[in-house]
């Protein structure tokens, strides 16, 4: 085996700090993209402009704010506390928190935008025949917008898993808990062990890869059938 | 064409102004610097411009960072190291040279609690076996020479079991000061030579034989054989004056210094 223990246990808890993210953001940001994309409110620019936010800014700056958020004096800290919680500073849950912020523009776009060319009318369609709200997002949004479904996961997971920057400055560096497979290798390169180091960034570099691949087959098959969205 | 003649000769007569004198009179050299150093070596070097035309441009970042660029080619004259190691790996590699090795500092580890002086308990021993905290930030004990020297702390105090699930790991000192500043984590093991503007009382500075002395190496790169001005600087860092002013930064200095030939 050329991964030691510490690295498959930083490989588990990325993935379940992916999936974990991938999950809620499906849930917080579906309604956000429907908002958005429906919306005539003056609202809809500046919510737009504050959910694309971390496209731009450096993990630098989202990790120091939310390092001071986090303390125990801090706006969130105060909060959980109030809640008799844990508090989220070096800790997993603090991860998901974090990379919720980080990575929601990558579900909510690609969500937004397939709800956007989907368009009014087959909803209206399916009001005119008595479909109830539920309904209508099962059988006609769901179904219609599944492109936009699958680059949404495909990107909130890739990006959570390649996060860096806003990790480091957050996660205390926990083994089992906040050091996850970009810390690690940071951790190799640090303590001069090169190889190691390589096994696990070829390991990512595949991954990211083959993530990216899926993506364009899958795009790909959708335009040469001819099925819009 | 007489124009064209006249216009190249006023080139070619501010060339010569311009770059002569720069190329025989002052140098610029790049120095790497374990960021535990930073404030130290920022007086060193507004220091030494004064009295030199050499000019100094210099890079933070943990040690293994660093000796990781020089291993690839960075462009550095002068590298001073967190550790005795890695330079002595550079000197190895033959990207350094061996006989211009000196210890510039002793690094000395204090217990820091972040947060108002007065209205605490004083910070000391007790503070450390006690265990009275969520979280102490170390630097990280696989690569840092701050975080190795803070493991030593713990087993030798004999609570390294009863804090393992307590500590959070900084990349390198400076990170670990920030767990602390920021109010994130209540106590850290950080550096001595990062207190010189905290106030007394919220730190305790741990007794030396708690752990071995955190000796900090410079040396001078193969790149630099030559260089006029990463000779001077490393000759200047040996002057007493000038230990004293590290010393002055909450490092202790150490003497046994290789004599440095031009």
């Amino acid at each position: 085996m050329i991964f030691s223990d510490a690295d498959l246990n930083a490989i588990w808890l990325t993935l379940k700090l992916a999936t974990m993210v991938t999950f809620l953001l499906l849930l917080i940001g579906t309604p956000i993209a429907w908002w958005l994309s429906q919306t005539r409110s003056w609202l809809k620019a500046p919510l737009s402009a504050i959910f694309a936010l971390p496209l731009i800014l450096p993990p630098t700056v989202i990790g120091f704010y939310l390092l001071i958020a986090f303390a125990p004096e801090g706006p969130v800290g105060h909060l959980t506390s109030f809640f008799g919680l844990d508090s989220l500073v070096f800790s997993f849950w603090g991860l998901v928190f974090a990379s919720c912020i980080y990575s929601m523009p990558f579900v909510v776009q690609p969500l937004q935008n397939a709800f956007e060319t989907m368009g009014n009318r087959p909803l209206e369609v399916a009001a005119s025949l008595r479909a109830t709200p539920i309904d209508q997002f099962l059988s006609v949004v769901l179904p219609l917008c599944r492109s936009g479904f699958f680059t949404a996961t495909i990107l909130g997971f890739a990006h959570t898993v390649g996060e860096f920057g806003v990790v480091l400055m957050i996660g205390g560096n926990i083994e089992g808990e906040t050091r996850v497979v970009s810390v690690q290798i940071y951790d190799h390169v640090e303590a001069l062990e090169y190889s190691q180091a390589h096994y696990l960034s070829a390991a990512m570099l595949l991954f990211a890869f083959i993530i990216l691949l899926s993506l364009y087959i899958f795009q790909n098959k959708k335009t040469s059938f001819g099925v819009r969205l | 064409m007489l124009q064209k003649s006249k216009l190249i000769s006023i080139c070619l007569g501010l060339y010569i102004v311009w770059c002569i004198p720069s190329a025989t009179l002052a140098e610029k050299i790049n120095i790497a610097v374990a960021s535990n150093f930073a404030a130290a070596i920022k007086q060193l070097i507004e220091k030494f411009e004064k009295t030199s035309t050499h000019k100094i441009q210099v890079s933070f970042g943990s040690s293994g960072k660093l000796y990781a660029q020089i291993n690839h080619g960075a462009p550095f004259h002068i590298f001073f190291s967190g550790d005795q190691t890695k330079p002595s790996l550079l000197a190895k590699n033959g990207l350094a040279i061996k006989s211009t090795q000196f210890t510039y500092a002793l690094g000395q580890l204090v217990l820091w609690r972040a947060g108002n002086p007065s209205d605490n308990k004083p910070v000391n021993r007790k503070t450390l076996t006690s265990i009275k905290f969520n979280h102490l930030a170390i630097a990280s004990p696989k690569f840092a020479p701050y975080g190795i020297a803070a493991m030593q702390v713990l087993k030798t105090l004999n609570i390294t079991q009863k804090t393992t699930k307590k500590l959070v790991l900084g990349e390198n000192i400076n990170q670990t000061y920030h767990f602390v500043a920021s109010g994130a984590a209540q106590y850290g093991l950080v550096a001595m030579s990062q207190m010189y503007k905290i106030n007394p009382a919220s730190y305790w500075e741990v007794d030396e034989d708690l752990y071995q002395p955190i000796k900090q190496d410079v040396i001078l790169l193969q790149k630099a054989k030559k260089s006029k001005a990463a000779l001077a600087f490393l000759k200047f860092i040996q002057h007493e004056d000038n230990l004293k002013l590290i010393e002055a930064f909450g490092y202790q200095s150490n003497l046994d210094k290789a004599p440095l030939v031009d």
